[in-house]
């Protein structure tokens, strides 16, 4: 009985604390269970999502990506710059962004595949060069509409409203990146539980040594992960542009430690023990309605980061008992 | 007797039991050293000689049966408490034990500056001092204590091992198989070593595949098979072909009897292959439905020739050719397309993911045509790996199943099932049976057997040489990074093949 009691907890224990949550912060305060209100803590996590997706496709590779944060940032200031300085068209705005994004993941995965720097001494050393990156584009200004720039004049452009109606707007009265959102968390499920490229990224990260005596082109395959957590960090900035209406530098910053949050607390979900997307959709989810409930409790900003590294802490803990009585 | 008369110390296992997710690997086991004694303790692979060294060093503990010294008994719930009560183990990788960049002083004496009751200050002059005076004692003056351990030498590092123990003040010293990796001379100074160990009043365990060494040094031999003891002798009473059959019992001809295949044209050619530092120039051809064997000592470089075939290791120089056509292997994937599979040795490292499921390992190799643009064809898949299931035997409760719960054997079926979905022409089995017990290993030559059937060419490396004389058409030997010796199937014996293997380059020059 008390075994069962464990091997439910740990299977089901994330979302039931997720439902003692909600009916918490419902009972607190009547607001807090509205349609309205959930679509909005949905909106806020839509963004981490999409970074912490792709901090979830480098963990399957067993690698780390540290420098998805820095991406976010460049991403957002290049996004704004295309219509703020270039006035460039809404295809030439959305392609840019993705570019460097994948440009960043292609030069993790030269120096971790290639040169063999550790992934994390690697995406540190790239975090911190992306990051100088995005602010001497800007000499460290925000970007916004009709900014002064140093030769005095202003800039040409205004943010597009179709752009921002990517950020904003709504879609049969759904916000429409909580639509995006939940459209990648099912296509990279589906890639990852039913392609042949997701099961070669699976296999990688279980045993690179034994996936490259099965014939996998292991190299390749982890190249294409760090580039895809590059993508995916681009899109995260992409929606902070539009969501924020300007390209604030730094952006990313606070979002790489939100994103590995969401994607450990996702190993605890039905008891994965490993990086999975709806573990990483469910961890969002948690630290999403986690702020959102303390926030209308009048909970300091600052306050609720030690209630979300509690929380990290504690799905941790779940996941790595479990892990150890497994393998004992 | 060299030594003094005092009384010495008396070691006996006694009903020992033991199994392994409901598999038997030990069934009431007696055995014993005694002080002043070398005792060798052989068996074929999977006899379960390393089981029981595993329960008398605290790795493992009995399910039924005492150890006991001197009279009494004692239960070792850990290693420290087997070393406590004097019974050291010095393993085959002697890497594990030792810290590379410490000196031989640290490293001899490590348990003690570790352990609490090492004083917080380390004397270094006393520490170098002791440990000079316990290296002549072992007539190992040429070791310098400062000298820094990554830079000896293997046998060097056993020998600082050996020095560990007798600091340690042990008094049973189990060897595993410390002469495998050795040439003749250091084989000879561990000899030395272990015959003042002796005098010293140790009783030394030592487990060895060479048969020879064991009449040279042992006072008494205890052969294991299949998990019992079939005996224990003086030396001076025995004589290897008696050891031999006793290791297995019916002859190797009627336990795995050899399938008959048509032998067709040649399918695997290689020329002048070099690959790192341990394939020097190998010339072997192996045709369609023939099973050549390699097989050498450990250290001879057969598994670094089966990794440079596959492309798992670099090659530096030489031809491969695979069903005619010439291929440049730079990766395994080269090789898996050019229709060369392999079953490495290392099977829960390099063979399987043991985190994954049995499904999901069988079709790997073969996910390509398991997939229509990407989308995996889920029955398909299901299908293939139901298939190999039931015809490899492979005993797991689904397709589902973690690979990691399955037994040794089972998980080697895997590692072999996995080629059965692609293309291949030429399967390199680089020691399949290792760690096999042997209801799995008849299983496994029946495969081997199989594929040669079906017209694929077989190499087949190991250091069992009863396996290369069972199995094999052709036996290729070798030693020391060449292919030093050939012989067509029954023209061999045991012992040429151990000759070939450990001296072949003095005969040939």
């Amino acid at each position: 009985m008390k075994k069962q009691l464990l091997q439910f907890s740990f299977k089901y224990g994330a979302l039931v604390f997720i439902g003692l949550v909600i009916v918490f912060f419902s009972l607190q305060n009547e607001y807090f269970f509205t349609y309205s209100n959930l679509t909005d803590i949905l909106r806020s996590i839509s963004i981490v999502t999409f970074v912490a997706i792709g901090v979830t496709i480098a963990l399957t590779v067993d690698g780390f990506d540290l420098s998805v944060g820095a991406t976010v940032s460049l991403s957002t200031v290049v996004t704004a710059t295309m219509m703020v300085w270039y006035e460039m068209p809404l295809v030439v705005v959305l392609i840019v962004p993705i570019l460097v994004g994948a440009l960043v993941g292609l030069l993790n995965a030269l120096l971790i595949v290639r040169i063999r720097i550790p992934d994390l001494l690697a995406t540190l050393a790239v975090m911190y060069i992306v990051n100088g990156i995005h602010k001497t584009y800007t000499k460290g200004y925000s970007i916004y509409n009709n900014m002064p720039l140093s030769d005095g004049s202003t800039a040409p452009g205004t943010m597009r409203e179709d752009f921002l109606w990517i950020g904003q707007g709504k879609l049969f009265g759904v916000p429409f990146p909580v639509i995006l959102m939940l459209i990648a968390v099912i296509v990279m499920h589906l890639f990852f539980k039913y392609t042949r490229w997701g099961r070669q990224m699976i296999m990688t990260g279980g045993n690179e040594e034994a996936s490259r005596l099965s014939g996998l082109r292991v190299k390749r395959v982890r190249t294409y992960a760090y580039i895809a957590s590059g993508i995916f960090a681009a899109i995260g900035g992409i929606l902070f542009a539009a969501r924020i209406g300007s390209g604030q530098i730094d952006a990313g910053a606070p979002m790489l430690m939100e994103a590995v949050a969401a994607v450990f607390v996702g190993y605890s979900v039905f008891a994965a023990g490993r990086p999975n997307i709806i573990g990483t959709f469910v961890g969002a989810v948690l630290m999403g309605v986690m702020v959102n409930g303390m926030t209308m409790m009048n909970v300091q900003y600052y306050t609720t980061d030690i209630i979300k590294g509690a929380v990290l802490v504690l799905a941790l803990s779940v996941t790595f008992i479990h892990l150890y009585r497994r393998k004992s | 007797m060299a030594h003094s008369g005092t009384s010495l110390a008396e070691l006996n296992m006694r009903g020992i039991s033991k199994s392994f997710a409901g598999v038997p690997a030990l069934a009431n086991v007696d055995f014993g050293v005694r002080g002043g004694e070398i005792h060798a303790l052989l068996g074929a692979n999977g006899a379960g000689k390393s089981t029981l060294m595993k329960i008398l060093s605290g790795a493992y503990e009995a399910d039924e049966g005492t150890v006991e010294i001197n009279g009494i008994s004692y239960v070792f719930r850990s290693p420290a408490d087997a070393k406590a009560a004097g019974i050291h183990c010095v393993y085959q990788e002697v890497d594990t034990s030792l810290v590379p960049h410490l000196s031989v002083s640290e490293n001899i004496y490590l348990d003690r500056i570790a352990s609490s009751t090492g004083g917080s200050w380390i004397h270094w002059g006393k520490l170098h001092e002791n440990a000079k005076q316990l290296l002549e004692r072992l007539g190992l003056s040429k070791l310098q204590p400062k000298t820094l351990v990554r830079d000896l030498t293997l046998s060097e590092k056993q020998m600082v091992l050996i020095a560990r123990l007798l600091a340690e003040q042990a008094k049973f010293v189990i060897l595993d198989e410390p002469t495998a990796p050795l040439s003749i001379e250091e084989t000879n100074a561990l000899f030395a070593i272990m015959r003042s160990l002796k005098s010293a009043g140790i009783g030394v365990i030592f487990i060895t595949h060479r048969l020879p060494e064991v009449f040279e040094i042992c006072d008494r031999i205890t052969v294991m098979r299949d998990g019992s003891r079939v005996l224990t002798e003086q030396s001076s009473e025995l004589d290897a072909s008696g050891v031999v059959r006793a290791m297995l019992g019916r002859s190797f001809e009627e336990e795995f009897p050899k399938l008959p295949a048509t032998i067709g044209e040649t399918v695997l050619s290689v020329r002048g292959l070099e690959s790192g530092n341990r394939v020097k120039g190998v010339d072997l051809e192996v045709k369609r439905g023939e099973i050549v064997a390699v097989v050498g000592l450990v250290g001879a470089g057969k598994t670094e020739l089966s990794r440079g075939l596959f492309g798992a290791d670099p090659i530096s120089r030489g031809t491969v050719e695979v069903a005619g056509r010439s291929v440049d292997v730079r990766s395994p994937a080269d090789a898996v397309q050019a229709g060369v599979a392999l079953v490495p040795e290392e099977r829960r490292k390099e063979g399987i993911l043991v985190g994954s499921s049995v499904l999901h390992n069988l079709s790997l190799p073969g996910l390509k045509s398991m997939s229509l643009f990407g989308w995996m064809k889920g029955k398909q898949e299901r299908g293939f790996a139901n298939d190999q299931i039931r015809e490899l035997g492979i005993k797991t409760t689904s397709a589902d199943q973690i690979t990691g719960f399955l037994s040794g054997g089972n998980q080697q079926k895997v590692s072999i099932g996995k080629w059965l979905g692609t293309e291949t022409d030429v399967v390199l089995f680089d020691e399949p049976t290792k760690g096999v017990d042997v209801g799995a290993k008849r299983d496994i030559f029946r495969i081997i057997g199989t594929l040669a059937q079906q017209g694929k060419g077989i190499l087949y490396l190991t250091c069992e040489f009863a396996e290369a004389l069972g199995i094999a058409d052709r036996i290729l030997v070798m030693c020391d990074g060449t292919i030093v010796k050939s012989f067509a199937r029954g023209q061999a014996t045991h012992e040429d093949l151990l000759y070939y293997a450990s001296a072949g380059k003095e005969e040939l020059a």
